[in-house]
């Protein structure tokens, strides 16, 4: 358990010095995300505690967002003059990103899966 | 006399960051407790309703957000944990994405393009001004990219960072509506459409619906931090 969570630390660690660095637009725990991810593939496995730990922060994701999302409050006045326009941008790029990158998933991951079942005759 | 009293205390106890840390976690189960019981609706989103909550308690007892992150910083610190352990599902789901490599690269830079031309296109019509457009546009990338970006590009970083928890918040409540309507059930699909869109937030919301789904979203989370790092400077320049 705590070796587990020491060495997700470790990952963080090392992926913040490595941003830090390079001047890589990504932040450190993208980073170090795929720190742990090489691990893993090294080992070939996840090793049971860290597996634990992972799955335990991951099923309470949602939680960790609740103190940035309070900040909103500090806002307050420049969101109020500008509430329509951001909240209909905000709301229909959302939704529209969501709508493209599935279909566009869904179309691609098709030609792949089964290609030959794929409907005849739809010129591109 | 009593209600003095009462101030006093709160005075007292809001001064450590106990009781920050002990509401978020309160407010926080108690909304994921509403979300169960009135059977998931979209609109009862936990992180939605929570923020709400600690927005209205902070606010009728006059306490500043310094103070409330002072005690919830330790929530908001396992955020790069919580990252960082998004390599296990990857890696347990890796078979599957290693599979559908090609459509995964394609549908991001689709998505990411719809993201910030969307809300860059919207912004402008709708009459935006500069600053705001540009602490817009990276609103689908993981806080601290969104961040970097727009204050790169003369935005506001901490208008960002509203912009990016909202765009969450929608994505993880209303996209798992929209994509039941779009008839689109493949786990990987609806994952990735969902990180590449809102993030870690959307992360959250398609882990919940599988692990397969969870590891696509955030993968997609990852690539599209840094797609919009490298394309939005260059799409801001045809813009601007």
């Amino acid at each position: 358990m705590l070796q587990a969570l020491t060495a997700i630390l470790l990952c963080q660690l090392a992926g913040e010095t490595i941003s830090a660095a390079s001047g890589l637009p990504l932040p450190g725990p993208v980073i170090g995300m795929v720190i742990l991810f090489a691990v893993l593939a090294i080992r070939k496995g996840v090793p049971k505690d860290i597996g634990a730990v992972g799955d335990t922060l991951l099923s309470n994701l949602s939680l960790l967002f609740v103190p940035a999302g309070v900040g909103i409050m500090q806002h307050a006045a420049r969101l109020e003059d500008e509430a329509l326009p951001v909240i209909v941008a905000l709301v229909v790029s959302t939704l529209v990103t969501i709508a493209v990158t599935a279909l566009a998933m869904k179309l691609m991951g098709k030609g792949r899966q089964d290609g030959p079942e794929a409907p005849a005759g739809r010129g591109q | 006399m009593l209600p003095e009293t009462i101030s006093d205390i709160w005075v007292y106890l809001a001064a450590s960051p106990l009781l920050a840390l002990t509401l978020t976690l309160v407010v926080y189960q108690a909304a994921v407790w509403l979300y169960v019981r009135a059977k998931r609706p979209a609109l009862l989103n936990p992180v939605l309703v929570a923020v709400a909550a600690l927005v209205a308690i902070l606010v009728a007892t006059g306490t500043s957000y310094r103070t409330y992150f002072e005690g919830a910083q330790f929530i908001h610190f396992l955020l790069g944990p919580a990252t960082v352990a998004l390599a296990i599902p990857l890696y347990r789901q890796f078979e599957k994405v290693r599979k559908s490599a090609i459509a995964v690269v394609a549908s991001l830079l689709l998505g990411s393009l719809t993201a910030m031309g969307t809300a860059l296109g919207l912004g402008y019509v709708l009459g935006l001004d500069h600053v705001s457009l540009v602490s817009l546009a990276p609103k689908s990338v993981t806080a601290p990219v969104a961040m970097g970006i727009a204050e790169k590009l003369g935005g506001l970083p901490s208008l960002t960072a509203v912009f990016v928890i909202v765009t969450g918040i929608l994505g993880g409540s209303l996209g798992p509506l929209l994509l039941d309507r779009l008839k689109i059930g493949d786990p990987t699909a609806r994952g990735f459409a969902l990180g590449t869109a809102s993030h870690g937030i959307g992360t959250a919301r398609a882990l919940q619906e599988s692990e397969a789904a969870g590891a696509f979203s955030g993968l997609a989370m990852g690539l599209n931090a840094l797609a919009t790092a490298i394309l939005l400077p260059l799409l801001w320049a045809l813009f601007a």
